[in-house]
């Protein structure tokens, strides 16, 4: 078999209840591989890093590189770009995935540029087309742009993947792969980025960003005690609210509520969205929303169009009007 | 003397973006240009380093540089009277439609033959017009320099060591960099020291009389005659379209209640399955539950 049908997903595992984004491209990139006909591989650089090997066997990987020395304890840069490339050169997959962290956000461009290969930022999507060629589906100016991008001669294929993007698949004990153990290469550069002190200071509450259902408000709901009506309805949705600029510049609700390019990026199944006009800064923070249901007095408003379905009437009524029939349907 | 460098970049102001309503596509050459808001901050903190090494009586020339149409010298006259000694534009048709690896070749390009005795290159982490975040670290990677990306705050250590402060993937890391070297400037921290600075429009204009933008060709920074950035560039765009023009919405108009009634009947399942639990739809009315 060879490499170039083969997709290469780097391991990022640093935080790794955090963030998940390495099990969710491994999720994607085993339907991709069904389309080329390669085997999903992921790449882990570390020390003492066995546990990362086994979960990633369990959510998809064919086979797993592994480099696990005590030179690699610390996530760094320089080197592990050096290994990247150099596999890469050694092995040619034919696409490599880079999780969208700001780690795999400064990993992936320096080695797409070593590999002399494209790299397509912070994908959305993607799809293996007729010509067996990944397109790399980003969004651009905010989520208001989606470009679709293909690399068609410079291998490999490389993208990175915005977080939350994909579903991880469900973790299998019985799933079985291949571990390929590598000696650490001698020609480490001597690194010119040295860390003197790092400190794990985990992100703030995450429940807006990981909600199914989300409810947003803005400046149509009225007054501060309307705007409270929603934290009711988020109880009976199980959802969380969030809200526009200028309802957060009100004090109607906190800044950790934004949700917006300053705030927060939301992905819910669910939004709902009350009083909300839709201005640009706001909306490109709700490209991962699979279904949004827009209320505005305004037919014309920006998030009403963006809506899948849009409710033409006060926010406060249909706020009401919602709660009184969730009610109602909620079985003992 | 200490030569820092800035890539800034000339970005279609999002608020006023002009759309095609029908095709959902951006009227580009009706958008008005401003200074794309990461690149401000790569200047902020440009101009900052600037005037704190000359407290030290170090000699310091700030160099600003563009890639871009014509147009585009406006913010390099913008840099200059904030306080840049030099601006220089990168202009060529052949250099149009660059992805972000041509992008950063053509900046190395400049980079060694207008300003090769550089310290420290300074940009944007993230452009607000194609959000790739990728040109610093390319241009760093074909100069062969250390890069950081995402500096919250950088101190000149001493000489020829940057000291930079960023947040990183839930860490808070202190790092140190050997010069020359590049860094990305995070304009997403709350509260970062590098807000740009407020640009007097009578300033502006005496640079404009006084001084002029250098501009420079493919052929200026020695790039071969065969050089075409959309033919050559490693990724091609396949087409751009807009999300929303593509959705078709459900209007509902009328009474509240009969709105609410038809949104559960009709979606009431999807908002049911993203709540995780079940709700009685309409075939279900009267039915016992137990």
């Amino acid at each position: 078999m060879t490499h170039a049908k083969d997709i290469w997903v780097l391991g990022d595992y640093r935080n790794y209840f955090q963030s998940r984004v390495t099990l969710q491209i491994l999720a994607r990139a085993t339907e991709l591989a069904a389309a080329t006909g390669g085997r999903v591989c992921a790449l882990v650089f570390g020390h003492g890093v066995d546990e990362y090997v086994g979960e990633y066997i369990a959510h998809g990987a064919d086979r797993v590189y592994v480099m696990d020395d005590p030179a690699l304890a610390d996530y760094n840069l320089e080197t592990y770009t050096h290994l990247l490339s150099g596999l890469a050169r050694e092995y040619r997959p034919g696409i490599l995935l880079v999780g969208a962290t700001r780690f795999g956000r400064e990993i992936a461009p320096r080695t797409a540029k070593r590999l002399e290969t494209g790299l397509t930022a912070d994908c959305i999507d993607l799809e293996i087309n007729d010509e067996g060629l990944l397109v790399q589906i980003a969004p651009s100016f905010g989520g208001n742009l989606i470009a679709r991008i293909i690399t068609p001669e410079a291998r490999p294929q490389m993208a990175t993947v915005r977080p939350g993007t994909f579903q991880e698949l469900a973790h299998d004990d019985d799933a079985t792969g291949e571990i390929i153990r590598l000696e650490l290469p001698k020609d480490l550069p001597v690194p010119r980025i040295r860390c003197i002190k790092s400190q794990y200071q985990p992100a703030r509450n995450q429940k807006l960003e990981q909600a199914d259902t989300v409810i947003t408000g803005g400046r149509g709901m009225g007054s501060k005690r309307k705007f409270k009506k929603l934290f009711e309805l988020a109880d009976l949705l199980h959802g969380e609210v969030g809200a526009t600029r200028p309802v957060v510049y009100s004090n109607w609700i906190g800044h950790d509520a934004l949700v917006g390019q300053a705030g927060k990026h939301i992905k819910p199944k669910v939004l709902f969205s009350f009083g909300v006009s839709g201005a640009i800064q706001h909306t490109a923070a709700l490209s991962g929303a699979d279904f949004i249901v827009a209320v505005n007095k305004n037919p014309n408003a920006t998030m009403m169009k963006l809506a899948d379905v849009a409710i033409v009437a006060d926010a406060n009524q249909v706020c009401l009007g919602i709660m009184r029939a969730v009610r109602e349907k909620i079985r003992d | 003397m200490i030569n820092l460098i800035a890539c800034i970049k000339q970005v279609p102001m999002v608020s006023e973006l002009p759309w095609d309503a029908r095709t959902g596509t951006l009227k580009r050459e009706l958008a008005q240009g401003m200074m794309d808001p990461a690149s401000a901050h790569a200047l902020e903190a440009a101009l900052q380093l600037k005037e704190k090494l000359a407290v030290r009586d170090s000699a310091v020339t700030l160099t600003v540089v563009a890639m871009g149409p014509p147009m585009a010298a406006e913010i390099l006259y913008q840099a200059m009277a904030l306080g840049a000694d030099r601006g220089v534009l990168l202009t060529d048709r052949a250099m149009a439609g660059a992805d972000t690896f041509l992008t950063a070749h053509v900046l190395a390009r400049f980079v060694r033959t207008a300003c090769p005795a550089f310290d420290l290159i300074l940009c944007g982490s993230q452009t607000s017009d194609s959000e790739t975040g990728q040109v610093g670290a390319q241009l760093a990677e074909e100069l062969d320099i250390p890069a950081l990306g995402y500096a919250r705050s950088l101190e000149w250590y001493r000489q020829g060591c940057l000291r930079v402060e960023r947040h990183v993937d839930d860490f808070l890391e202190l790092m140190e960099m050997d010069l020359p070297g590049l860094v990305t400037v995070d304009h997403e921290d709350d509260h970062t020291p590098y807000r740009p600075r407020y640009t007097a429009m009578d300033g502006v204009q005496s640079v404009f009389e006084a001084r002029e933008v250098e501009i420079l060709s493919a052929a200026d920074l020695g790039l071969a005659e065969a050089f075409n950035a959309l033919t050559q560039s490693p990724t091609r765009i396949l087409d751009v379209y807009s999300p929303t023009a593509q959705k078709e919405t459900r209007l509902l108009k009328g009474a509240v209640k009969k709105s609410v009634d038809t949104l559960f009947e009709e979606y009431g399942k999807i908002i049911s399955g993203a709540m995780g639990k079940d709700l009685k739809t309409h075939d279900h009315e009267g039915e016992e539950t137990e």
